[in-house]
């Protein structure tokens, strides 16, 4: 049984489909980033 | 305005504000008022944090800010999802062990009673000279929009964000702040789309070749404002500042449930901040495009205060300007659909020869512009010259279909009031817990007299910024004052927390005086550059100077002054 919430230490797991643990969060943050930049990289090559 | 609009904007904003105040209006309990319900989930507290950091201005001044200067701004963002990931994994997780109210009270008892208020102070420094501006935006674009006397809109929104903070506190603005982003992401959705529909084929194209898409730019030259480099650098300080310091975004996501849900909702921010931000700057950068085809393109947008000086005595002179400016603008037109036409052909060198005549248009186009505000200022030297934060106005106010434009204009008051709604919340819990408890605390335990001075001191700081806003102008770009007042005040308080966190040799006496010695040296380099301007670097390279200061600083004092912990409580982990 799980405990509640509230009572969770910071290193619990997220509870997210798909991530395990926190970490596996920071670092799909990190890669969406660099999927950002990348695609205003190629926005503004392609439409400069 | 017709009665449509009328009816959408007062239907909305009333129903915002009375559902709060209806759902919290038995709120007594200072940690309810204080901190919002421990019930928030994720996603509340994730756009409560969204909808703190967008006020009206962004929705008002980015779009103009792209209009005039392209989509780089967009590059202030990029240090934001990786500054969140931090405050993810050491701020947060800290700020929940120790149950504390606001962000100072931790350097009450991880430090002294001299540095909380010190970090109290700036923060209420910082935050009630942004109240200040953040109420003027909404209230002279208001103003220019209802034809509303100046002063009166300020009064007006001013003290309707006091009543509707006071009477709900924190769990009425988390609340109310969902139904506040839905009508703001619904009211730009709609701009945006009505803005495609009247846009010329290859819209992007001609955007892109007059300079409006240049997104990323990596010269290595601190003069320059915005950088990939100072966006990612400065831009991961200053947000670092933003969401770990800054007691407005601390109290929204130490509210949740739990632990999971303010790493949720921040997370949350991490993820979609850009994108949002990107979709902004480059609806701002179709606005462009749109007024180059539009035949009534005002000159200077900001039409009230042109009309104003066109009926005086020296409307002959404006009048030419006018004239001047449809027939290049005529002239530009032309230009472009030359290069649009060259584009479809075979030969390289006619696109490349088109494509000059364009941009040296353009150039005609942003001088007389410049024509524009320069013989304004010569004919009213008080006159506010910057209308890129009216260029949204002016279309929907000229474009959009009626309903609509009541639906943007209740976005506007929306976001206004959660944006303010959440800085006088902030002001007035610290106000409370951290200057008003540390004075008197026989106090601290009577719960109902701390949220009756809360509250009290959420309307004084709601004047103060009414008062603000009412004597003050900015000369500045009103999103960009805000960020460069942040980036005064900021990056020594972020210092005292970054030593706070990962220093934990250093004591109260030596961060204290590093902190005073970096917010003089970041002082001294702002007002440095706006005396010799070539000299002037990016003010977002302000935080990571001021804060890498404030660190040095405290291990250069601690190695003078030695240990002393003189600090409110037990020292705390600082080892994370």
């Amino acid at each position: 049984m799980k405990p509640p919430s509230a009572l969770r230490s910071p290193d619990d797991p997220p509870d997210v489909p798909g991530f395990r643990t926190w970490r596996g969060i920071y670092q799909f943050v990190f890669a969406f980033f660099v999927l950002c930049v990348l695609a205003l990289v190629v926005i503004e090559r392609l439409f400069a | 305005m017709n009665l449509l609009d009328w009816l959408v904007l007062i239907g909305s904003i009333v129903g915002i504000a009375a559902y709060g105040t209806w759902r919290t209006r038995r709120t007594n309990s200072l940690n309810t008022y204080l901190k919002g319900n421990h019930n928030t989930g994720w996603m509340t507290i994730g756009l409560s944090v969204m909808a703190t950091q967008a006020s009206t201005i962004t929705y008002l001044s980015l779009p103009g800010q792209a209009y005039e200067n392209g989509i780089a701004f967009i590059q202030n963002y990029f240090g934001l999802p990786l500054a969140l990931i931090l405050v993810c994994a050491v701020f947060l997780p800290i700020y929940r062990k120790l149950g504390v109210y606001t962000a100072y009270e931790y350097l009450g008892r991880r430090f002294d009673a001299k540095t909380r208020l010190l970090g109290a102070t700036l923060f209420l420094l910082q935050r009630g000279l942004q109240a200040g501006i953040t109420i003027y935006a909404p209230a002279i674009i208001l103003s220019t929009v209802l034809g509303w006397r100046l002063d009166l809109t300020i009064l007006f929104t001013g003290l309707m964000v006091i009543v509707y903070t006071v009477t709900g506190g924190s769990a009425a603005v988390n609340l109310t702040q969902r139904w506040q982003m839905a009508v703001i992401f619904g009211g730009m959705v709609t701009a945006l789309v009505v803005l495609l529909t009247k846009l010329p084929d290859g819209a992007l194209s001609i955007a892109g070749a007059l300079g409006k898409l240049t997104a990323v730019d990596f010269t290595p030259d601190l003069r320059q404002r915005y950088t990939f480099w100072s966006g990612l650098f400065g831009g991961f300080f200053l947000s670092l500042s933003y969401f770990g310091t800054d007691q407005t975004q601390v109290q929204r996501y130490i509210g949740g449930a739990a632990l999971r849900e303010g790493r949720l909702g921040l997370m949350f921010n991490a993820v979609f901040k850009i994108p949002m931000q990107f979709c902004i700057v480059m609806l701002g950068a179709l606005l462009f495009v749109f007024y180059q085809f539009e035949p009534n393109t005002p000159v200077f947008f900001n039409q009230t205060q042109w009309l104003h000086q066109k009926a005086g005595p020296e409307g002959g002179r404006l009048q030419a300007i006018e004239e001047k400016h449809r027939l290049i603008l005529a002239d530009k037109r032309l230009k472009i659909q030359a290069w649009m036409a060259a584009r479809q052909g075979t030969e390289p060198s006619v696109e490349a020869s088109s494509k000059t005549a364009m941009l040296a248009a353009q150039r005609a186009s942003d001088a007389v512009r410049k024509e524009a505000r320069d013989t304004l200022r010569a004919i009213d030297p008080k006159a506010k010259t910057k209308d890129s934060d009216y260029v949204f106005i002016t279309f929907i106010l000229t474009q959009l279909p009626h309903g609509v434009i009541g639906l943007l204009i209740a976005v506007m008051f929306a976001s206004a009031l959660s944006s303010k709604a959440g800085e006088l919340n902030a002001l007035g819990t610290t106000s409370t817990i951290d200057i008003w408890r540390h004075f008197r605390p026989l106090a601290a335990q009577d719960e109902a007299r701390n949220v009756h001075n809360a509250k009290w001191f959420t309307a004084l700081w709601g004047c103060f910024a009414i008062g603000f806003a009412l004597f003050v102008s900015f000369a500045e770009n009103l999103i960009e004052a805000l960020n460069i007042v942040a980036s005064i005040f900021y990056p020594a308080l972020l210092g005292v927390f970054v030593v706070a966190f990962f220093l934990k040799k250093v004591g109260g006496s030596a961060v204290f005086s590093a902190a005073l010695a970096s917010q003089t040296l970041v002082l001294v380099l702002f007002f440095t550059g706006k005396i010799y301007p070539a000299h002037e670097i990016g003010y977002l390279w302000l935080n990571p100077i001021g804060c890498a200061t404030c660190v040095v600083f405290s291990l250069i004092f601690q190695a003078f002054i030695g240990h002393s912990d003189d600090s409110e409580k037990a020292p705390i982990g600082s080892s994370v």
